[in-house]
């Protein structure tokens, strides 16, 4: 860690306005429909539905991975939750305060406390731009820090992503690797001192020795700067490495939430299950024999009524293709705790919190007794 | 009269003149596969895994130097005219890509190409060919194949792009299919439907399969031997369960640990230290040998093939010596085989 | 051709040696330097352009002054070594008299058209749809027409002379410009270091003057050194139809419409002013071309 460290040693705490127990983001019923072209002549859009309610929150200090495949909707969420994309209905809820509101934050502000990395990508930086312009545009251009200020500024978060400022500062995107133009993200997302990092595939475009330590950076940088973390990937691996809780998504809808111990090795949705089971085994001489899932992700433009996964649902059935399910707290599965406490890997916060911030939820018929469903209230359900 | 393997190569070099500098992007590569083998490439970008593939078909750029030979079916390559080449690209040996828009024409329909490649090869009659294709769609699982004939690539999704592109590979039965990172780009329920596709369809065809990955779990679920690669080199090669489980090489240790599968979250990765080498100017001896933890003096000189007992092959001095400390420490009887790099 | 992943572009030697880093615009500078085609046609237009500035000097006679005499003398003459027009002046001189007009003529109004059309164009790639709309349908009305009659028709209606040369040119070439910085901003505004820069908070200005000006910048250059090329030919056609410049200037268009009766007589002195054209217009597009190729190289990514 540089010595000539600009950066608070925890600014999150310096800016904490509600508490410790307060998490840190709330989102509620989140919302976003694009409407596809028009045919000619038709009366009716074709929709899609890219998020449709979507609703978790995060407690300070902790990571909260998003999983889900393409056309799930993780990255619209993500631009939702910076206003980059507006919302159709929902509520954004920053440290207590709503956004957008009048008595609550502004978007702006909840620019200057929330940042993104993105995928590396060749569009990812400036390609006209030196390292350093690219770091300090944030500070320059939105809190109109003083040029040579922002340039130490910059120089010094180069440090702290691991990139030695006298030899990177003055260098060109396109003169660095995969690993370094990802510090180089970071450095930029942490320019403006945010408390909320949004990391979107943020590790998925390097090999895997490289991804091995941005992780690493990424970790200590969370306990540096006192950081909470929102990581969306669709890489099982590296959410189970980083998250404290997880949140599956399909088809624009969150179909389980809980804490990672909980998701991995109970997981109670089918999708979820399927999820798990379509990872590669990493032994020769056990292979998997066959596909959990068969078919494609469905398409997102007029999505399945209902249950949104029932056209590759094992287990569905009539009820499925009426109702929505709701994402509840799911009762207790065998050998699980209701608030879904994992005695083998204790979670860091307090327990005192929101019940509902701990618990493991499911959206799935099967799960509610009553429903409907001819296996609802048998229990839990295999799980690998 | 024995038949020749499915693909021989030796000494395989490839140089890129890319301006003042030259860049090693392979060096010295040679292996034999057998009909009916899948061999596995895995390493990172800047191994060399990809030219390799591409030189097998003689793909290159014309700026760029090969030396070596290679053999498909006992076919020279490097020595075969531009005409028979084509008759062999596709008839006796055919590639499948990461993103299938390099390989699918978006003006034709899939049904056209897949025809029109079959009539090419083998001249017959087009309603044999629009036959052989479904046959070919279903083969692969594309579901309602008669209409699916009839779609564009852009009106098919990631997964069902990708077995169009497989059955465009098929379409005239190669012996050998060469697989440059088919499934990095897609979802991860769908990647696993396509790995055993391909294992059925492989074992189904008899076909010689080089797959070339950087995902470890995709070298494991699919590779019969698995060949590690760094810097342009084989530097471990052998069954897919030796390698995984041996890790003989220094490399494949750390590529290895740097997998988070099996690790404990929360927990610090173990990396490998220092950055990827530098293909234009590679160190004398052992390329690895800046980056590794059991670095020696001697690993300035070329480290030779070491053989671990049973094919697997690792070219490392620390190998060596660990192999001959085993043997002179242990009744003859022991197993050779070196214990992993801790 | 497919991509093939070569070596890690940070293991360049040149960050290990320490050397300097090399920006965009010193890439492209590099890859001109080594372009041997393009580097001939910018040495061409040097000298064309050394000769149009230094006119007075270089030129052998007066060019407006002509005398019976000496009428459509032959290349070669003692004294008028490229001939002389159907009023006795001196070809030399007037074409290099002649240059300063055309190049102005040529490259003035795609000046103008850069800063206005370029302007318009990135506001309605920035803006939402409605205004993106309104400009763009605005522009792709004058677009219906052929340059070349749209030229002609403001001519006619506002008259000859150079000044209205360089207007009618200036509308003609507006609208081409306002669609390609229009096309290209909106390829930069959806790259994702623009949203990085929008969630920064930074104000849309900044925005637009850090981050979409310095991409759109390329493109736009190339395709304005392309228009010289036809500006030139216009603005010569536009004289040639006397809407453009008045005579007795000399203007190489006018030349050769004044030449146009000589052609039976001598015909080589009657095309050299058309020489002049093809070659000045020529170098233009081969520049752009080169530029192009410059500015092309994919980056690695």
């Amino acid at each position: 860690m540089s010595t000539t460290d600009f950066l608070a040693a925890a600014p999150a705490a310096a800016n904490d306005r509600g508490g410790a127990k307060q998490p840190l983001l709330i989102v509620r019923e989140l919302k976003k429909y694009f409407s596809a072209k028009t045919r000619f002549l038709s009366l009716r859009a074709d929709q899609v539905q890219a998020v449709d309610g979507v609703s978790f929150s995060i407690a300070k200090g902790s990571t909260l991975g998003v999983v889900g495949e393409s056309g799930c909707g993780k990255s619209t969420t993500a631009r939702l939750l910076l206003h980059l994309i507006e919302p159709d209905a929902g509520e954004i809820i920053f440290d207590g305060e709503a956004v957008g509101a009048s008595d609550g934050i502004s978007v702006r502000d909840l620019r200057l406390a929330a940042q993104m990395v993105f995928q590396d990508s060749y569009s990812s930086l400036n390609p006209r731009a030196t390292i350093g312009d690219i770091i300090a545009f944030g500070p320059r251009a939105a809190k109109g820090v003083a040029s040579r200020v922002a340039t130490q500024r910059a120089e010094n978060l180069l440090e702290q992503v691991g990139l030695r400022a006298s030899l990177f500062a003055r260098r060109y995107p396109h003169e660095l690797s995969g690993g370094q133009r990802q510090r180089v993200n970071i450095a930029r997302a942490l320019a403006l001192e945010p408390r909320l990092l949004i990391l979107d595939e943020a590790v998925s475009a390097l090999d895997k020795s490289v991804e091995a330590q941005i992780l690493n950076l990424l970790s200590d940088l969370r306990d540096d700067l006192g950081l909470t973390y929102l990581f969306i990937s669709h890489d099982l691996n590296v959410v189970r490495h980083v998250s404290d809780r997880v949140v599956v998504m399909y088809l624009g809808r969150i179909v389980e939430a809980g804490d990672v111990g909980e998701i991995f090795r109970r997981p109670l949705h089918p999708y979820t299950q399927a999820l798990l089971r379509a990872m590669p085994s990493m032994d020769p001489d056990h292979r998997t024999s066959e596909p959990p899932l068969t078919g494609d992700p469905p398409n997102p433009i007029n999505p399945p009524s209902g249950c949104r996964f029932r056209t590759r649902c094992v287990f569905a059935e009539a009820v499925c293709a009426r109702v929505s399910p709701v994402l509840a707290a799911a009762k207790s599965a065998i050998g699980g705790s209701e608030d879904g406490n994992d005695p083998l890997r204790p979670s860091r916060f307090s327990s005192g919190g929101d019940r509902a911030d701990r618990e493991h939820q499911v959206a799935c018929h099967m799960m509610v007794t009553g429903s409907g469903h001819s296996r609802a209230g048998a229990g839990a359900f295999g799980h690998d | 009269m024995i038949e020749p393997p499915a693909v021989k190569v030796d000494n395989l070099r490839v140089r890129f003149r890319q301006r003042e500098r030259l860049i090693h992007a392979v060096n010295d590569v040679s292996f034999t596969l057998a009909g009916g083998e899948v061999l596995g490439i895995l390493g990172e970008s800047g191994s060399g895994k990809s030219v390799t593939l591409r030189a097998l078909m003689r793909l290159l750029p014309a700026n760029c130097e090969i030396d070596g030979t290679i053999a498909v079916a006992g076919d020279e390559i490097m020595t075969a005219s531009e005409s028979r080449l084509e008759e062999m690209r596709g008839g006796r040996i055919a590639m499948i890509f990461q993103e299938p828009v390099t390989a699918l024409d978006p003006v034709f329909t899939i049904g056209q190409q897949i025809a029109e490649t079959i009539r090419r090869h083998e001249g017959i009659d087009r309603r044999t060919a629009k036959r052989r294709t479904l046959e070919l769609l279903e083969r692969v699982q594309i579901p309602s194949a008669r209409r699916r004939f009839d779609a564009y690539p852009h009106e098919l999704s990631g997964g069902m792009r990708q077995r169009a592109m497989i059955a465009l590979a098929l379409s005239c039965n190669p012996r050998v299919l060469l697989a440059d990172e088919p499934t990095t780009a897609l979802d991860v329920t769908v990647q696993i439907q396509i790995l055993l596709l391909l294992r059925e369809l492989q074992r189904e065809l008899g076909m010689a399969v080089i797959f070339v990955t950087h995902d470890v779990g995709v070298a494991a679920e699919i590779s019969d031997r698995l060949a590690v690669m760094y810097a342009g080199r084989f530097v471990e090669t052998g069954s897919a369960a030796q390698v995984l489980k041996k890790r003989a090489h220094p490399y494949t240790e750390g590529l290895l640990a740097a997998n988070l599968h099996g690790v404990a979250p929360g927990t610090r990765l173990k990396t490998i230290s220092g950055a990827p080498p530098n293909l234009a100017a590679l160190p004398p001896g052992c390329a690895f040998a800046p980056r590794c933890p059991d670095a020696m003096p001697i690993c300035g000189t070329m480290p030779p093939s070491v053989d671990c007992g049973g094919g697997h092959i690792a070219c490392c001095f620390r190998t060596r010596d660990r192999l001959t400390e085993v043997r002179d420490s242990t009744t003859p009887a022991v197993s050779l085989l070196p214990t992993t790099v801790p | 051709m497919t991509e093939i992943s070569l070596v890690d572009p940070a293991l360049v030697p040149e960050v290990a040696a320490g050397l300097e880093p090399r920006g965009y615009w010193q890439g492209v500078g590099e890859r001109l330097l080594r372009d041997r085609v393009t580097l001939a046609v910018a040495a061409v237009l040097a000298v064309i352009i050394l000769l149009a500035v230094f006119a007075p000097w270089v030129a052998t006679h007066d060019p407006l002054q002509g005398s019976v005499l000496r009428r459509l003398k032959p290349v070669g003459t003692p004294g008028y070594f490229l001939g002389t027009d159907e009023t006795g002046r001196d070809i030399w001189s007037r074409l290099v008299y002649g240059a300063r007009l055309s190049l102005i003529c040529g490259i003035t109004p795609v000046l103008f058209a850069t800063m206005i059309g370029g302007a318009l164009g990135l506001i309605a790639g920035i803006s939402g749809r409605f205004v993106n709309m309104a400009v763009m349908r605005v522009v792709d009305v004058f677009y219906a027409f052929p340059s070349v009659l749209l030229a002609i028709a403001i001519c006619g209606v506002i008259g000859a002379g150079i000044g209205n040369t360089i207007l009618s040119l200036s509308v003609v070439f507006t609208p081409p410009i306002v669609r390609i910085t229009e096309s290209l901003t909106t390829q930069v505004k959806n790259r994702d270091f623009v949203e990085a820069a929008r969630a920064s908070a930074a104000p849309l200005l900044s925005i637009i003057r850090h981050q979409i000006v310095p991409n759109v910048l390329g493109g736009m250059l190339v395709y304005a050194t392309s228009l010289v090329s036809i500006s030139i030919i216009l603005s010569a056609g536009l004289s040639f139809l006397g809407l453009g410049v008045t005579p007795p200037n000399p203007e190489w268009g006018l030349m050769l419409n004044a030449l146009r009766q000589a052609i039976f007589v001598n015909p080589i002195v009657a095309a050299l002013p058309g020489v002049a054209i093809v070659i000045t217009s020529l170098c233009f597009n081969l520049l752009s071309d080169g530029l192009r190729s410059a500015m092309d190289i994919k980056l690695p990514a």
